[in-house]
């Protein structure tokens, strides 16, 4: 590898044979870091809105604010429709909000999520959506869609480590105590129950997306107890259960068991019931890049069809509403002037508490309702490797690889889905939900700790199933998410929040994943889905 | 003093025996015919003694400054011999004999020069027959207790490369102790009038003692790090895989290619897998290229995937009609070695060096995504499917991705492991073949070295077998290449699941029976 080449490209601090102390194990190996973030000091500007005053007035029919999945969702659903006359603002460089990507010279790689179950019948805009990005091949009605086959996970999909060897799967199971593989079968079969459930109106218990879900009071009233509590009034108290579980919560909502409804943390095993003609239930779809894949095609699909409607650099920095109307100012921070707009139909589709601090005049139910929703922080990191990590096995790397008893959630190996015969240079992309404390507290020390020192944990992390890990290291980036997601805790099905932000109506209608409190693809879909709909209808 | 010379007679007449066996040994695993290496090496080994003793009258003084030297250079050349010769003979085809009998006679002559040495110094000490008589038993030991060591414990544990370096250390061993011997010993005046310069022959200066310490100190060092180096190590431990000899051997960034020889039996190993035997290839790539390629009297264009030792290549060159041949294969130092070496390529007729054939270096998935090209015939010859990222290869997304590449009435040859011991496999990559919407005509031929072995063609329409070879295949023709496509009871189809990319049920079923094979 040509050292100088790469000294020369980064700018950047470089770890040379860094030599920690404070305990941890030593890291010897010399390789590139770079931080990054969503434009948070831009963002930040809203608190102070220092912004040039407005040069010009616009006019549009709809303005969708927010690139993320829920805003290209709603753009999307517009063109469907017929609808062109309206424009999407994105604050960051890229379109792709939480499903961001990446690319190096060998491969494209995920910023953010990176997966999608396979979408089950409901989810009829998501697959709608997979079709019309060439994704879901056939039979988008049927129980079973086929699938594009170099989209659904390449065998082998997942793998843990624990006590000192990797076993295919993520289920622990090897090492457990008397009775606990007794209690899967248990938690496999509850789960299946609610999978078959139907309500009077054939609505599922657990649908994705959730808005669709069954409003039985049966199931609904486990949102009044948090997934832990619930798990254990079930009789399940077997270890690697409700390591299991757990995991689940965090890898959906980057929150600990204890911290999630219950409701919410079944719906996270009890949704996935989609099909594939093409491969088994368990199978998810996801691509070198993750969900930035689908992201950065919906965006050429929406540019061949209406070009220029996407700007991207672009942040709303005042929202006022009026009877028919909405305006707003967007600050083009690339040529550092202001733009004021005025349409008929604004699509919030960036967080609700990104909007509690641009709108003058909202109802006076609106901020203390959205005050209480708490985002939780997530650090990702992708790390560039000459080769690929090197284990004892016996279960060889998978796509997704998960650490027994780790803070994080493991990692992705972004060359899974290449169709390479020698696994040469590849990223990993490390996920690490900064859950069990206040999410406030969290992204304080997630914002405020060198970034130094979070390579370093990462780093003694991966050091247990990979003790060689840091000598291929070529190069550690670095994503700090300040507000990945929101967080759905116990009672989040009826808080105010949701009633707050569904109610929203008139010019202004709400179109982000907030608005279930989840924040998932499908969710994301389904709200911009909605909000696109609702401005059509008028 | 006495004592410990006789001691060092004992080692120095163990080490000069097992240089001689290591050459031995090593030159017959490499070259074959092992009673003509053993006699012509002990030959120049004896000869060469002879050669020393007669030498060692020209040297007059500083005997033991002589001893130590000698010493010291033996260790470096016996220790390196094996080393040397398995360099020489992996890299340099040509001068192996010379420089085998070069070692062999240079290590002989010192060890020649060491007896008359030790025995002059010992003269001192004791009467001329307690000398001759000692010396000489310790020899004689010496050489019996490795000639017993040497076959049942040292080549089978240590591998030769090991030993020689083991005994190069014991001799520069022995010259470190000659030196703290020498350097203490004070003149000894003698006893039955020798000539006075023999007096202070046992005697180092101790200027001379230190540069002499220093050397082989530094020899010590070289020795041992060969002795450590994980390099030797990993041929050491194909020394006991292999049963036969290593004639080359290289790890490059994709596989590990080795080519053993045992008499004129060429055998090439990925990865620890044999991939051919010189003996009887014919009958494994008559059968991957001909029943195809028989019945395309047009075909023009050839593309081979995998298959970079040019075998494949060989027999299409065989057709007059082919204008072009394209060889995609990962690795260059593989189809370097194929078009370089004159053993390997006097085996692919030189068919890599044809004007018709371009080899391309790449990965075959990554060349059929980004190449419009069609072909008329497509060669298919990967490893088996023994991982996720080989199974890959064998999957519906990939015979998708070959299907573009394939002529109208192009046929694709897919080496398929055995329909015998690997049936499920087998029948899995008929059946995920056919999924992808190609006919397929399984067929099978038997090659001594794999057992019986399978192939599939696969096509757009109804494959039938030729009724004439415009080229004749050595190991069957018209009339019995039809039974090639009939399939006993024992290998007859059986359900199974597709190969896709998110089951790789293939490599399952692969690793599942071919673990039964070799249990």
């Amino acid at each position: 590898m040509d050292r100088r080449h790469f000294l020369s490209a980064l700018s950047t601090p470089l770890f040379s044979a860094c030599d920690f102390k404070n305990g941890a194990p030593d890291i010897k190996g010399e390789f590139a870091a770079d931080v990054y973030g969503p434009a948070m000091a831009l963002g930040h500007r809203l608190r102070t809105q220092d912004f040039p005053a407005p040069t010009e007035t616009r006019k549009l029919d709809i303005a969708i604010i927010g690139g993320g999945v829920a805003g290209l969702s709603a753009a999307w659903h517009l063109v469907k429709r017929g609808v062109k006359q309206f424009k999407l603002f994105e604050l960051e460089d890229t379109l792709g909000g939480n499903a961001r990507a990446g690319k190096s010279a060998v491969t494209p790689y995920p910023w953010g999520a990176h997966y999608l179950p396979l979408p089950p019948q409901e989810a009829v805009h998501v697959r709608q959506l997979l079709s019309d990005l060439g994704v879901l091949k056939s039979g988008i009605g049927s129980a079973a869609p086929l699938y594009d086959e170099t989209a659904l996970v390449h065998a082998p999909q997942d793998r843990l480590y624990r006590g000192g060897l990797w076993q295919e799967g993520i289920l622990p199971k090897n090492m457990l105590a008397p009775g606990e593989a007794d209690q899967y079968q248990r938690f496999e079969e509850l789960i299946e129950r609610y999978k078959q459930t139907r309500d009077l109106f054939g609505a599922k218990p657990f649908a994705l997306p959730s808005l669709l879900s069954s409003g039985d009071l049966r199931t609904t009233a486990l949102d009044a107890t948090d997934m832990r509590r619930w798990l254990v009034g079930q009789g399940f108290d077997s270890p690697a259960l409700h390591w299991y579980v757990d995991y689940g919560c965090r890898d959906d909502f980057g929150s600990l068991s204890r911290d999630t409804s219950a409701w919410a943390g079944m719906h996270y095993f009890a949704s996935r019931s989609g099909q594939a003609q093409n491969a088994d239930a368990h199978s998810v779809l996801t691509w070198p890049e993750g969900n930035g894949f689908l992201t950065r095609r919906t965006g050429e699909w929406l540019q061949e069809r209406v070009p220029g409607a996407c700007t991207r650099n672009a942040l709303c920095t005042k929202l006022v509403t009026g009877k028919g109307f909405a305006e707003f100012d967007i600050y083009h921070a690339a040529e550092n002037r202001s733009v004021r707009y005025q349409a008929k139909r604004v699509l919030w589709a960036a967080p609700s508490f990104v909007l509690a601090r641009v709108w003058h005049n909202p109802p006076a139910a609106f901020r203390p309702a959205v005050a209480g929703i708490e985002t939780v922080p997530w650090l990702v990191a992708n790390l560039h490797l000459r080769e690929p990590p090197r284990d004892t096995g016996p279960a060889p790397l998978a796509w997704d690889n998960v650490i027994y008893n780790s803070n994080a959630l493991g990692y992705v190996v972004a060359t899974h889905q290449t169709m390479r015969r020698q696994a040469g240079a590849t990223v990993l992309t490390y996920y690490w939900p900064h859950s069990g404390e206040a999410p406030a507290v969290a992204r304080k020390r997630l914002m405020e700790t060198p970034w130094a020192e979070w390579i370093k944990a990462i780093l003694a992390d991966l050091r247990r199933p990979h003790p060689d890990l840091a000598k291929s290291l070529e190069r550690v980036e670095l994503w700090r998410w300040g507000h990945a997601m929101p967080q759905p805790s116990p009672g989040f099905l009826t808080a105010p929040a949701r009633t707050a932000l569904a109610g929203l109506k008139g010019s202004l209608i709400f179109a982000h994943s907030d608005l279930s409190g989840m924040s998932l693809f499908e969710e994301a879909n389904h709200a911009g889905v909605r909000a696109a709909a609702m401005a059509v209808r008028g | 003093m006495r004592h410990a010379l006789l001691f060092s007679v004992f080692v120095v007449a163990s080490c000069g025996l097992a240089y001689e066996l290591i050459a031995a040994a090593l030159s017959s695993y490499v070259l074959g015919d092992s009673i003509t290496q053993f006699s012509t090496v002990i030959g120049t080994y004896l000869f060469a003694m002879g050669v020393g003793s007669w030498l060692s009258r020209y040297i007059e003084r500083g005997l033991a400054i002589r001893f130590v030297q000698i010493e010291i250079l033996v260790g470096v050349i016996g220790g390196f011999s094996a080393l040397i010769l398995f360099l020489v003979f992996a890299h340099l085809a040509g001068p192996f004999r010379l420089v085998l009998y070069g070692l062999v006679f240079a290590t002989g002559m010192l060890v020649g020069l060491e007896i008359p040495l030790i025995m002059r110094i010992l003269r001192h000490e004791l009467a001329f027959k307690d000398v001759v008589s000692q010396v000489l038993t310790f020899d004689y030991l010496g050489a019996l207790a490795v000639s017993l060591a040497f076959p049942l414990l040292l080549a089978p544990h240590l591998g030769l490369m090991r030993t020689s370096m083991m005994f190069g250390v014991f001799n520069v061993l022995v010259a470190l102790w000659a030196i703290k011997l020498f350097g203490r010993a004070v003149e000894v005046p003698a006893a039955n009038g020798a000539p006075p310069e023999q007096r202070v022959s046992a005697a180092l200066p101790p200027r001379a003692a230190a540069f002499l310490r220093a050397q082989a100190i530094i020899a010590l060092l070289l020795l041992t790090a060969g002795f450590f180096s994980a390099d030797k190590l990993t041929a050491l431990a194909e020394e006991s895989i292999y049963a036969d000899q290593i004639i080359y051997a290289e790890s490059t960034p994709y596989q590990r290619i080795v080519v053993t020889r045992w008499r004129d039996d060429i055998r090439l190993h990925l990865n620890g897998n044999l991939q051919f035997s010189s003996q009887d290839e014919y009958r494994y790539h008559d059968a991957l290229v001909h029943p195809a390629l028989a019945t395309l009297p047009g075909a023009k264009r050839v593309l081979i995937l995998g298959g970079g030792d040019g075998m494949a290549a060989r027999e299409v060159l065989r057709y007059p009609q082919i204008e072009s041949i394209t060889l995609v294969d990962l690795d260059p130092r593989m189809t370097t070695l194929f078009n370089t070496a004159p053993m390997l390529t006097a085996l692919n007729a030189n068919a890599l060096a044809s004007p018709k054939v371009k080899v391309v270096n790449q990965d075959a998935l990554v060349w059929l995504e980004n190449n419009p090209d069609m072909f008329d015939l497509i060669l298919i010859d990967f490893p088996d499917p023994s991982n996720f990222a080989l199974g890959k290869l064998y999957s519906t997304a990939f015979y998708r991705m070959l299907e573009k590449h394939l002529a109208a009435t192009g046929l694709a040859v897919i080496q398929s492991t055995s329909p015998y011991y690997a049936r499920k496999s087998f029948w899995c990559i008929v059946a995920t073949i056919e999924d992808t919407g190609l006919t397929t005509a399984p067929y099978h031929a038997y090659v001594p070295s794999f057992g019986e072995w399978g192939y599939i063609i696969a096509g757009r329409g109804r494959f039938s077998p030729p009724a004439a070879f415009p080229v004749a295949p050595r190991s069957f023709d018209a009339q019995s290449v039809k039974g090639m496509f009939d399939f006993s009871p024992d290998m007859a189809r059986l359900p199974v699941e597709i190969n896709r990319l998110n089951n790789q049920v293939l490599v399952r079923y692969f690793e599942e029976e071919w673990k039964r094979v070799i249990r």
